[in-house]
């Protein structure tokens, strides 16, 4: 039982939900029976079928509403008494404001993704409001808390980039299943139903470096005389057989490694041409969404593993099914793991050119999963970390600051413990958003452009919504709404100009102020000039660094180690579990590095009283391929 | 691998866990069959975590009246004294229950515990008893263990901000992967009864001083006669002076069992919610481990304190003679 104290503390305060998924239905409902009484709910995610087995709030029948109201109503049939506002919103959006995270007393973080959870970060910072930060993934879980100047902010780590992969492993060299599966979403099915002006690597590059793109844009168009089973197979041809043959020409790329296998209709179906042909009028009544190859093939379990001939006829069956019944949405597809004829045909996709290259093949099921990046999920672990946040939520609010810790939910045991308390980290003093050190960045100033430091740094690394750059008082770049039209076409020419050609111009030595005024984050830039950059392993052109890793330099002996937060590495930071629904994305680099907890621990035992688990324990806290 | 498939629907409800845990274990938990006794805030959230991973049948056994007191923790159960008047908590859970997983059969059975025979504990898979009588645990668990197949047994209680497990799996043969090839593991229970009988100098040297201290509430109810978690702070000299025989008989220092703990548990009647929320996701999770076959289950103890924030396993059992 809570005491008078802990009661009243509980009673008078108002807290601030971020998400109602899997750790916030949980939390909602702890925090209700808790006693809290003015809970605010931001989601603005709407409930889907799969959400059911976990966020016990919902029902089949609320399938497609907002997850924000619904928790709201199925909480306060057994609290009736209490206040819960929700808003069905991305907590991004400008109303969600310093002011308006101000009127909180602490904040309460069930994310599903990096972005926001940053966003959440700065805006808890400016606000001065504490932050309880959670994550999970399968039977593993994490509850930390941030209180500004006392604790470590949650970007006080770099947290790891999101799985990359070099564009060459993709599109000619794939050795593992999720290298294919990015081949078949991010290139081939971007290609046939995606927007045609998107770059696009599908085409295998020949070994002077010339693209066959020319004569390829051709291929993918449908000729007029051209029936879909034409179309189809042709397609099949060039991708599986043709382009895989050119891949093959390029000896040097085989000299060590297995030399893939072109696969042509004709091989796959020599005996039996005609029973290629799925029964398209079987499923003709399908609404989009349910149409699927599968069923028309008579397909039926997503779990069993198709043969080559059983892939091939999917990919043509789905390939036939998006061009016949849904024309419309040609152009403007992107993949969706929601979308059963779209996994279908990635996962087709994805085996036939698995096949090809002796990777072995997975299941539809197997193949969603890594496609869609689907997390492991289970009610269990949720209930435990909603659990503990409310604990930590409580002491936050009785300024119990001794006692505040980060608390790990382990699937096995280390030195007895399934849940794991730890002293939370003091501030990192190098971290850019909650202290005021300057970044550096290396670049060429001559060759780069304003654009590339506003995408590549400004936004993909600082993670900023509404940027604006300064040098000394003049104002090179800008948002928002309320600009004049010459300031927008001002900025607009600027970002395309050479950095050293800028009307003040930027050069090494030169000190950018970045700021966004939302998240009310501000920032210095040393500005390198640097002639040369790797392009393999600075394929970005620059190297942003000073986020400096002070747990690694301890180990080291050093004072002081750069981190490179160059998009090519993977940062060494003790990762936030997360129920993430993030996508695999593509980058000429390789990243990704497993971090063990053990490691984390032992390398902070020194300076804090961290408490280490036995070596025996490998818990990967950084969830990596997900299977 | 034996048994039919999933069916699509099961596929589609249950695809996040299946990526954890597997379509072979999913099967096995759609035939389980779980017994809960004693519906008080950690058992309901026991019980929204199994029904939601899709266990074949929940069976709840719970007579008392619902009042004011038994709905602090609770969330299954209208805050509305006009729907709950006079039914049984059972009941009333077992409505609420049924709406979470329609695949679920969620039912009532009305008695005493205590009274049932192994006849009937034999329909079950897996017992779990909270708030009741140290008899009442032995006698449950004797008959499970009688039974002509085995039963996973469970006990749960929270006080204060704490919370204790008991598991009894029997002999649980299970196999585990070790770095590439996977390990046959056999794990030997002890009784309810038989592990708390050890003599507590032969405890682990840094035994939790939750478990001694249970011990002691435990056998202060059973002395007196009072209802399970029916303590107060008034109770304090009384469970010292028992405390202190205790000690003796063991030749264990007092002060292993502080008086601020024996006081924190004395003096609570309603339940924390963030504990049973923790407790409930624990034993959940263990069971569903026991009932899927994957994963090492807990043995034989699990302890939580919020004011450490410790979730903790101590392995209490007797250490069988070779042979
Ligand atoms: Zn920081």
């Amino acid at each position: 039982m809570v005491s008078e104290q802990q009661l009243s503390a509980i009673k008078g305060s108002k807290v601030l939900m971020v998400g109602a998924g899997g750790i916030g239905c949980e939390l909602l409902k702890t925090l209700a029976l808790s006693g809290f009484q003015d809970i605010h709910v931001i989601d603005m995610d709407t409930i889907e079928v799969s959400n059911l087995n976990r966020q016990f709030l919902f029902r089949q029948s609320h399938v497609g509403q907002s997850k924000a109201k619904v928790a709201r109503d199925a909480v306060l049939k057994f609290r009736p008494n209490i206040s819960i506002t929700p808003y069905h919103a991305n907590v991004k959006d400008p109303d969600f404001n310093v002011d308006f995270f101000k009127q909180f007393n602490v904040v309460l973080n069930g994310l599903d993704n990096l972005d926001a959870r940053r966003h959440v970060n700065r805006l808890c910072l400016a606000a001065g409001v504490p932050l309880v930060e959670s994550g999970t993934t399968g039977f593993l879980g994490q509850v930390t808390v941030h209180v500004k100047g006392r604790t470590e902010c949650y970007e006080c780590q770099p947290k790891p980039a999101p799985k990359t992969y070099p564009v060459c492993t993709i599109t000619s060299t794939p050795s593992k299943f999720v290298h294919c599966i990015v081949w078949a979403k991010d290139l081939l099915f971007a290609k046939l139903f995606g927007d045609k002006n998107q770059e696009n690597d599908l085409n295998v590059h020949s070994k002077d470096g010339s693209s066959s793109s020319k004569q390829a844009e051709d291929v993918f168009e449908r000729h007029k005389e051209e029936n879909l089973e034409q179309y189809g197979n042709r397609i099949y041809d060039h991708v599986f057989g043709y382009n895989t043959e050119l891949a093959l020409s390029n000896e040097e790329t085989w000299r060590n490694r297995n030399k893939p296998r072109p696969i042509y209709v004709k091989d796959v179906f020599s005996s039996d041409l005609a029973s290629q042909n799925g029964n398209l009028d079987k499923s003709s009544n399908g609404d989009p969404p349910s149409l699927s190859a599968m069923a028309s093939l008579g397909l039926k379990n997503p779990q069993d593993l198709w043969s080559l001939k059983e892939n091939s006829k999917v990919f043509l069956e789905a390939l036939k099914l998006f061009f016949s019944k849904r024309e419309k949405e040609i152009g403007n597809l992107s993949f969706d793991k929601d979308d059963q004829l779209a996994v279908e045909f990635v996962t087709a996709a994805a085996n036939i050119r698995a096949s090809s290259f002796g990777i072995p093949l997975h299941s539809l099921f197997e193949a969603k999963g890594i496609a869609g990046n689907i997390v492991h999920a289970v009610a269990t672990t949720n209930a435990i970390i909603a659990g503990l946040i409310v604990i930590e939520a409580i002491k936050v609010l009785q300024h119990d600051i001794k006692n505040y810790r980060m608390t790990y939910c382990l699937e096995h045991p280390s030195r007895k413990m399934l849940l794991m308390p730890v002293e939370p980290f003091e501030p990192n003093k190098s971290c850019y958003v909650c202290s005021e050190t300057p970044l550096d960045l290396d670049i060429n100033t001559h060759r780069s452009k304003l654009r590339d430091i506003v995408d590549k740094i400004v936004k993909a690394k600082l993670g900023m919504n509404l940027p604006l750059i300064m040098h000394r008082s003049a104002l090179l770049y800008e948002v928002g709404d309320d600009l004049e039209e010459d300031e927008v076409a001002n900025y607009a020419a600027n970002l395309e100009k050479v950095l050293s050609e800028l009307p003040t111009p930027v050069t090494g030595g030169t000190i950018l102020t970045v700021e966004d005024l939302q998240q009310e984050l501000k920032c210095s830039i040393n500005i390198k000039h640097r002639e040369e950059f790797d392009e393999e392993k600075e394929p970005d052109g620059m190297i942003l660094s000073g986020w400096i890793q002070p747990l690694a330099a301890e180990k080291n002996g050093k004072t002081t180690v750069d981190n490179e937060v160059s998009t090519s590495s993977a940062s060494e930071a003790v990762p936030l579990l997360t129920e993430d629904d993030d996508d695999l994305r593509i980058i000429p680099t390789i990243t990704g590095k497993k971090r063990k907890l053990s490691d984390v621990a032992n390398e902070r035992k020194n300076k804090r009283k961290a408490e280490e688990p036995n070596s025996k324990n490998d818990v990967v806290l950084l969830d990596d391929e997900k299977f | 691998m034996d048994g039919e498939e999933l069916t699509e629907q099961e596929t589609a409800l249950y695809d996040r866990q299946i990526r954890v845990w597997g379509a072979d274990a999913q099967r096995r938990l759609s035939k389980s069959h779980i017994l809960v006794s004693g519906l008080k805030g950690t058992v309901i959230e026991f019980c929204k975590n199994i029904v939601l991973a899709g266990v074949g049948s929940v069976t709840l056994i719970d007579d008392r009246v619902v009042t004011e007191e038994l709905l602090a923790a609770n969330f299954l159960i209208p805050h509305d004294e006009n729907m709950y008047a006079g039914k049984s908590l059972a009941v009333l859970c077992c409505d609420s229950l049924k709406d979470f997983n329609p695949m679920v059969r969620v039912s009532v059975q009305k008695g005493d515990l205590s009274s049932f025979g192994v006849d009937f504990f034999e329909k079950f898979n897996v017992v779990v008893v909270s708030s009741c009588s140290l008899s009442t645990k032995k006698l449950v668990n004797e008959k499970c263990r009688k039974a002509s197949k085995r039963i996973a047994f469970y006990t749960v209680d929270c006080r204060d901000s704490c919370g204790e497990i008991f598991v009894d799996l029997q002999k649980y043969l299970y196999s585990k992967k070790e770095v590439d090839e996977m390990v046959e593991c056999l794990l030997e229970y002890s009784s309810f009864e038989e592990a708390i009988a050890i003599p507590w100098r032969s405890l682990p040297r840094r035994v939790s001083k939750l478990y001694l201290a249970m011990r002691v509430i435990e056998r202060f109810e059973e002395l007196e006669s009072r209802n399970p978690g029916d303590t107060s702070i008034a109770d304090l000299p009384d469970v010292q002076k028992l405390r202190k025989e205790l000690c003796e008989a063991h030749s264990l220092s007092e002060s292993m069992i502080p008086d601020a703990l024996l006081e924190r548990l004395l003096a609570s009647t309603t339940e924390f919610p963030p504990v049973c929320a923790i407790i409930g996701g624990i034993l959940g999770q263990e069971v569903i481990k026991a009932i899927s076959g994957k994963g090492d289950p807990l043995k034989n103890f699990f302890f939580f304190d919020s004011m450490d924030g410790k979730g903790i396993i101590e392995d209490i059992s007797i250490v069988k003679a070779e042979g």
